[in-house]
């Protein structure tokens, strides 16, 4: 089956196929992602994320709905973390989507974060692509927590959504820094609880600190995501923010970092992968170790030697 | 290569007993796979649905109602007709052993009953996919 041809016809099976291929690293994955890049860059593509447990799910599961009730089509990209000790998973995100399985505008992909964290910000920004190719209007991430994996990952949105409950004490301050550096746009979910009111006040303070570096000040809305309560308004500033990134010409710029970074990596990772392989295929790289292990040389001048010969 | 296999963990019908779908799921995921669990009462076009949107290689129905006969033939027949020929599709639950002819008859790999090892159904999926 010509994956690529399938999908961009709208074949469902061929989209779901085309993730696959991605994450599992398939040969074909190279040819499938040639074929449909020229079909890429229409989607406005927004990352949610914050801690375990906050609402991300049901909040995405919300906010698609509100999309679909303004007539547009969605995907979603719902990460995971891998058990470090099975290599397995539990991908439990959909559990709160059901209700979306069977509408045709919407398509839904778990993905375990599995080993290399660089490696999944990467695939995750090719699944992305893969969705925006079969014409999803809006494509939502979530990932768990705001690590730095996450803040790589949330690299592949054009908007951030942070998600923050009232009760989890002084996990603001601890996250501060790695929050502000992402966040576009806040919401308070679990409004419903008590501390939501301090919550606002808190983070308010944190974005008065930090106002001169600020160009976009981070709204902060308030949701209780199980009771579809403040959604519509949510999507809204979603929009807003968007409409302030297209006037600003921040969305190019944005989206050019994105093409930069991903270009860097893509050659970092392939010369990474020539050098081992040529380095291995030869018992050379053991007699290197050999030798320096030995103090017979020192790493310093060999990689300089090998970089010479092996980029001429 | 990084290839997991991915078992979509479901419950069909109106039965609320999950608690052999979630030992299932954890023991699955412990072996190293990727396990998505949709919770209960999933209709058999959401069940074939899912397992199209997560192209998983296994799809894993449990039922201790008795509404199996009834139930798994229809998602083994929604899945095939979505194209996904490969998918293995097991099942398990308070199934009587005279039920499981037609149940593989109708396409079920295979069934298993209370008080099977986990370790059997991460044996016949790794035999299987
Ligand atoms: C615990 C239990 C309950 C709990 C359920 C709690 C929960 N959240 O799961 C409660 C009290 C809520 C309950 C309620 C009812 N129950 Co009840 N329940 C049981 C009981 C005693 C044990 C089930 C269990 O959890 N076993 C432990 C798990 C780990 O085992 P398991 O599910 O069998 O799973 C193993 C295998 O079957 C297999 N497996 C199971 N699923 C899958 C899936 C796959 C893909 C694979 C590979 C393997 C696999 O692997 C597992 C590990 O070995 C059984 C009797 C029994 N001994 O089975 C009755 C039983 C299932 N219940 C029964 C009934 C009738 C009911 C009620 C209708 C009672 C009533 N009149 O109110 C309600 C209905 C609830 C509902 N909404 O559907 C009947 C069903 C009769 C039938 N099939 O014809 C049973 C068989 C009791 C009986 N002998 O009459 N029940
Ligand atoms: N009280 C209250 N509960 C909520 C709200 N939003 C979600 N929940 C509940 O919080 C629990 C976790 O919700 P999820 O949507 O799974 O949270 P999550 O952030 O996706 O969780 P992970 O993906 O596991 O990190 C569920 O039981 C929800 O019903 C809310 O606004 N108020
Ligand atoms: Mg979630």
């Amino acid at each position: 089956m010509d994956i690529a041809k399938e999908l961009l016809a709208g074949s469902r099976l061929a989209l779901s196929r085309a993730i696959t291929a991605v994450e599992n690293e398939y040969d074909e994955a190279v040819d499938i992602m040639k074929k449909l890049y020229p079909h890429t860059g229409n989607a406005y593509v927004i990352g949610i994320t914050g801690p375990p447990g906050a609402g991300k799910s049901t909040l995405t599961d919300k906010i698609v709905k509100e999309y679909r009730r303004l007539g547009k089509t969605v995907g979603v990209i719902a990460i995971d973390p891998t058990s470090p000790f099975s290599g397995g998973a539990i991908l439990g995100d959909r559990i709160r989507m059901n209700e979306l399985t069977l509408d045709e505008g919407v398509f839904i992909r778990s993905m375990g974060t599995r080993g290399s964290l660089g490696g999944l910000s990467h695939k995750t920004a090719d699944a992305v692509k893969i969705m925006d190719a079969a014409g999803k209007d809006v494509i939502i991430v979530e990932t768990v927590g705001v690590g730095q994996s996450e803040v790589d990952i949330v690299k592949a949105a054009d908007t951030t959504l942070v998600v923050v409950v009232p009760g989890l004490g002084d996990d603001i301050q601890a996250i501060k820094a790695g929050i502000l550096e992402i966040a576009d746009i806040f919401t308070i979910n679990k409004a419903d609880r008590d501390g939501a009111d301090k919550l606002n006040v808190e983070l308010e303070m944190m974005l008065d600190l930090y106002q001169d570096k600020l160009e976009w000040r981070p709204p902060i809305k308030r949701t209780v995501a199980h009771r579809n309560e403040g959604i519509a308004e949510l999507v809204q500033t979603l929009e807003e923010y968007y409409g302030y990134l297209k006037e600003t010409d921040k969305l190019t710029e944005r989206r050019t970092e994105r093409v930069k970074a991903e270009v860097l990596a893509m050659l970092e990772e392939n010369i990474g992968r020539y050098v081992t392989r040529t380095m291995q295929s030869d018992g050379e790289f053991e007699q290197m170790v050999q030798q320096i292990q030995k103090r017979e040389a020192d790493p310093y001048t060999l990689v300089a030697d090998l970089l010479k010969r092996l980029l001429k | 290569m990084e290839k997991r296999i991915r078992v979509l963990v479901a419950k069909p019908g109106l039965d609320g007993h999950d608690r052999g779908a979630k030992v299932v799921a954890r023991a699955l995921r412990d072996a190293g796979f990727e396990v998505i669990y949709t919770g209960l009462r999933q209709t058999p076009e959401q069940i074939a649905e899912a397992a199209l949107q997560e192209d998983v290689n296994v799809v894993a129905m449990s039922i201790l109602s008795g509404a199996h006969p009834q139930l798994f033939p229809v998602v083994v027949n929604l899945i095939r007709e979505k194209g996904m020929k490969d998918v293995l599709i097991i099942g398990g639950g308070v199934i009587p052993d005279g039920d499981i002819p037609a149940l593989k008859e109708a396409g079920i790999a295979e069934v298993f009953t209370p008080g099977t090892p986990t370790g059997d159904i991460v044996k016949f999926i790794n035999e299987n996919v």
